[in-house]
């Protein structure tokens, strides 16, 4: 028995005394004052009390199988729905589960509230039963986070975790919740006065100087494009984005985050940019005397050989972070803000008639892109068996292009960039950052309890799918119809292929040569087993296993030893790719 | 490019994990630290870092903005220019021979500090000053034999305009 709940200690009442809550209330409390309707998670000790009152309240639970799930099913909940995901896990090894999860959160930048048990106050560094520092650990993977001292913090600091979380460039905070903290009841009254946090000021509105140069760039620019990125989408910009693409007769591409930023079936999208992008990406960007890039932060899975990254280019470069900016690659024009109020901006300050003759001015620029994609189109060949490619495709076209897509991590990732065109922003859910395998299923779980109704897919890798393939009895109880395709190639396709190209084909311990029977195992949690073998099943294969009304398993036996292409080599120039 | 001393001073809340936030930033990203001073400010909710740093432009650009980015400092200020006072304090111990006691105390006279600490061997001095005082000191004193140093490393502030 916790001695802080036999003898509460209540402040001296007010004329108007407000009531006693127990800190499990104010937390409940809270949560809900942020709209918050889903939290991810799982029991113990340290967060009994508050999951005794999570079960009273309206907020609804999803009981994951591992709280590495809980993270990133809460991360797939927020990339699909653009709102903050939540867990509630207890202290120690709970608290410790969730670190990978964080990790890729904080990598692509999406905004979560991990809350962890913690043990009493009074313990904390004793090395208690189940004691961990997680504020120390995970304070380089998460964008603040907090241990609670106080119960009369308590409501303040959600309220504080919530606003970090989702403003400026959004990311993970994690709260760290002792015991005798939840436990104890305070008079407490709703908070009224603002935020404040005097330091965490984040700069939405762009400075019209720096948008004036924009401006005069652009009307110089004869071989414009566009490079999009998570902040398109982290920012709900790509309707500005759109419009100005069109408006200055653009083309545009993107980085692994930013698709479906841009619709993939529009005339001016390039395709992916960088490692796995497509040659015209690749050469459009190396080739192009103006480079806008919205929302990005030019990883090196993007520029390559950053000296060699779009040469002949001036860079425009809006972020709202000015850490992104210059990190990496030169900037002619850093433009520190919000990239729809930038966009926005940029579209009024231009006006919506393009100058006459633009169509005709770009016409060269835009034949020569169209050489480009003529030269190397994304390709495969077909043969005996089935390849990847060809499986991405069909999922494509079975779904209308309309799915909520997510991925494992390897080649599965790459073909479903390469061969599923995203139309809107939201619907293609992948670790970038981290490349975090075992992210696919539960963050279609998230993705899932966002949108019932939606079909949600999580294309994998048969290596990835084992990482967290638990989170199945998780869809299963909670009815969650996710749609799993397993593109099972019995290697760790990604490493073998660069075992493949650049270790003379020394396949060190990427075989798997054991697997589970997909088929099986799907049945043994209680969801539909599916396997296709032969080109010519998979399309009843798959169509079967999507219209199917629960959680499915298909298990497709591709080829094994088929690689992504294009591919330039880690640290080569973007236009030095291995082709098909 | 070549590397470039600077010096950043920062507001930050006076709050646990604080220090370790900024010092980890600093290991995680691979950037030096050179010294490092913190204490308490006038108003108790807030300390002043003091933070000397080596690196290439683009990597001090990067420093300062990733400090403004952590959400308990406050306010961050590059005072690397002539216009702040840099001091430095440190205590040292220095043999002192019989032959060396008159020179030491000369030279303690000429730089203004003080012997703090009298043994039958040795001198303890305090010196405060800009860090070529204290090097132009130490290198005097290097060939009586130092035995023991303590640096606080700089502390900076901006001066006021007249
Ligand atoms: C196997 C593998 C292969 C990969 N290959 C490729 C590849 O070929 N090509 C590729 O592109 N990626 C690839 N990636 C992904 C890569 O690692 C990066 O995750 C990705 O390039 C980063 O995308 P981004 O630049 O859009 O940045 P993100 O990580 O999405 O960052 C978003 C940027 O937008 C800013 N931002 C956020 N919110 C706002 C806002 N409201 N307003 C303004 N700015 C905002 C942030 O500050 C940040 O700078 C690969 C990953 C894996 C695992
Ligand atoms: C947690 C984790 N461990 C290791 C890696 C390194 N890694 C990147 S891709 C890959 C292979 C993935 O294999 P699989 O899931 O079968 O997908 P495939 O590439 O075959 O499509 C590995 C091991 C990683 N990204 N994540």
């Amino acid at each position: 028995m916790d001695a802080a709940r036999l003898e509460p200690r209540v402040p001296a009442s007010s004329a108007d005394p407000a009531p006693l809550l127990s800190g499990a209330q104010i937390l409940m409390a809270a949560l809900r004052a942020e709209g918050v309707d889903t939290i991810f998670g799982y029991p113990g000790g340290a967060v009994i009390d508050l999951y005794d009152e999570l079960a009273r309240s309206a907020i609804r639970h999803v009981l994951v199988r591992h709280e590495q799930g809980a993270v990133h099913a809460a991360d797939g909940y927020a990339r699909a729905s653009g709102r903050t995901g939540v867990c509630l896990v207890t202290s120690g090894p709970g608290a410790t589960n969730t670190v990978t999860g964080i990790a890729t959160a904080y990598a692509d930048s999406i905004p979560l509230v991990v809350i962890t048990g913690q043990v009493p106050t009074h313990l904390i560094g004793n090395d208690a039963f189940q004691e961990v520092d997680i504020v120390g650990i995970t304070r380089p993977c998460t964008k603040h986070n907090y241990l609670v001292a106080r119960t009369e913090d308590l409501a303040r600091i959600v309220r504080e975790a919530f606003h970090v979380a989702a403003s400026g460039r959004p990311g993970p905070v994690l709260i760290d919740l002792p015991k005798d903290v939840v436990n104890r009841r305070i008079a407490h009254a709703p908070l009224t006065d603002p935020i404040r946090l005097r330091a965490y000021r984040p700069n939405y509105r762009p400075n019209k100087n720096q948008l004036r140069k924009v401006l005069a760039l652009v009307a110089e620019a004869q071989r414009p494009v566009i490079f999009a990125g998570g902040g398109v989408i982290r920012s709900g910009a790509s309707a500005e984005l759109t419009a100005l693409a069109r408006r200055i007769q653009s083309p545009v591409t993107g980085s692994l985050m930013g698709l479906g930023a841009f619709p993939g079936s529009d005339p001016l999208w390039l395709g992916m940019l960088g490692m796995h992008g497509t040659y015209r990406a690749n050469m459009a960007v190396s080739h192009a005397d103006l480079l806008i890039a919205v929302g990005v932060r030019f990883s090196d899975r993007v520029t390559g050989k950053t000296d060699a990254f779009a040469a002949q280019a001036r860079i425009v470069h809006i972020d709202i972070d000015p850490t992104s900016i210059r990190k990496n690659v030169p900037v002619t024009i850093p433009v520190v803000g919000d990239c729809r109020l930038t966009l926005e901006t940029v579209n009024q300050m231009m006006g919506a008639e393009a100058p006459d003759g633009l169509a005709a001015a770009r016409r060269p620029w835009l034949d020569r892109i169209g050489e480009w994609q003529r030269a190397h189109k994304l390709a495969y060949r077909q043969g005996e068996t089935i390849k990847p490619q060809f499986v991405v495709e069909t999922l494509h076209r079975l779904t209308g292009g309309r799915a909520i897509v997510t991925t494992e991590v390897g080649q599965n990732q790459m073909w479903t960039a390469q061969f599923f065109h995203f139309d809107r922003p939201g619907q293609f859910i992948t670790s970038g950052g981290l490349g975090t395998m075992g992210f696919g299923l539960p963050a279609a779980i998230g993705a899932q309890m966002a949108f019932p109704d939606q079909l949600v897919l999580d294309i994998a890798g048969d290596g990835s799918i084992q990482m967290n393939i638990q989170e199945l009895a998780t869809a299963v109880q909670c009815g969650l119809p996710v749609k799993v395709v397993i593109l099972n190639n019995g290697y760790l396709g990604m490493v073998r292929q660069w075992q493949e190209l650049f270790y003379d084909k020394r396949y060190a311990c990427t075989r798997m040569d054991h697997q589970p029977d997909f088929v099986k195992l799907a049945e043994a949690y209680g969801a539909l087993g599916l396997r296709a073998t032969r080109p010519e099943e998979v399309e009843a294969v798959l169509a079967r296993g999507l219209a199917a009304p629960g959680p499915v398993l298909m298990d497709v036996l591709v080829e094994r030893e088929e690689c992504v292409y294009p591919m330039v080599p880690a640290g080569a120039p973007i236009t030095e790719m291995l082709l098909v | 490019m070549t590397a470039e001393r600077h010096i950043f001073t920062m507001l930050v809340d006076n709050e646990p994990g604080v220090l370790s936030r900024v010092v980890g930033l600093f290991s995680g990203r691979g950037f030096n630290i050179e010294s490092l001073c913190v204490a308490e400010t006038i108003d108790p909710k807030i300390s002043r870092i003091t933070l000397v740093t080596m690196a290439n432009p683009p990597v001090i650009e990067q420093i300062e903005k990733q400090l403004n980015k952590l959400i308990n400092v406050i306010k961050v200020r590059d005072l690397s220019g002539d216009d702040a006072v840099k001091r430095e304090m440190a205590l040292i111990c220095v043999q002192a021979r019989p032959e060396h006691r008159a020179e030491i105390l000369r030279i303690v006279d000429i730089f203004r500090c003080k012997v703090v600490d009298v043994g039958l061997a040795h001198y303890i001095i305090e010196v405060t000053g800009t860090e070529g005082k204290l090097t132009a000191l130490l290198n005097l004193l290097r060939p009586m034999g130092i035995k023991k140093i303590a640096r606080t490393g700089t502390v900076a502030l901006l001066r006021e305009p007249n």
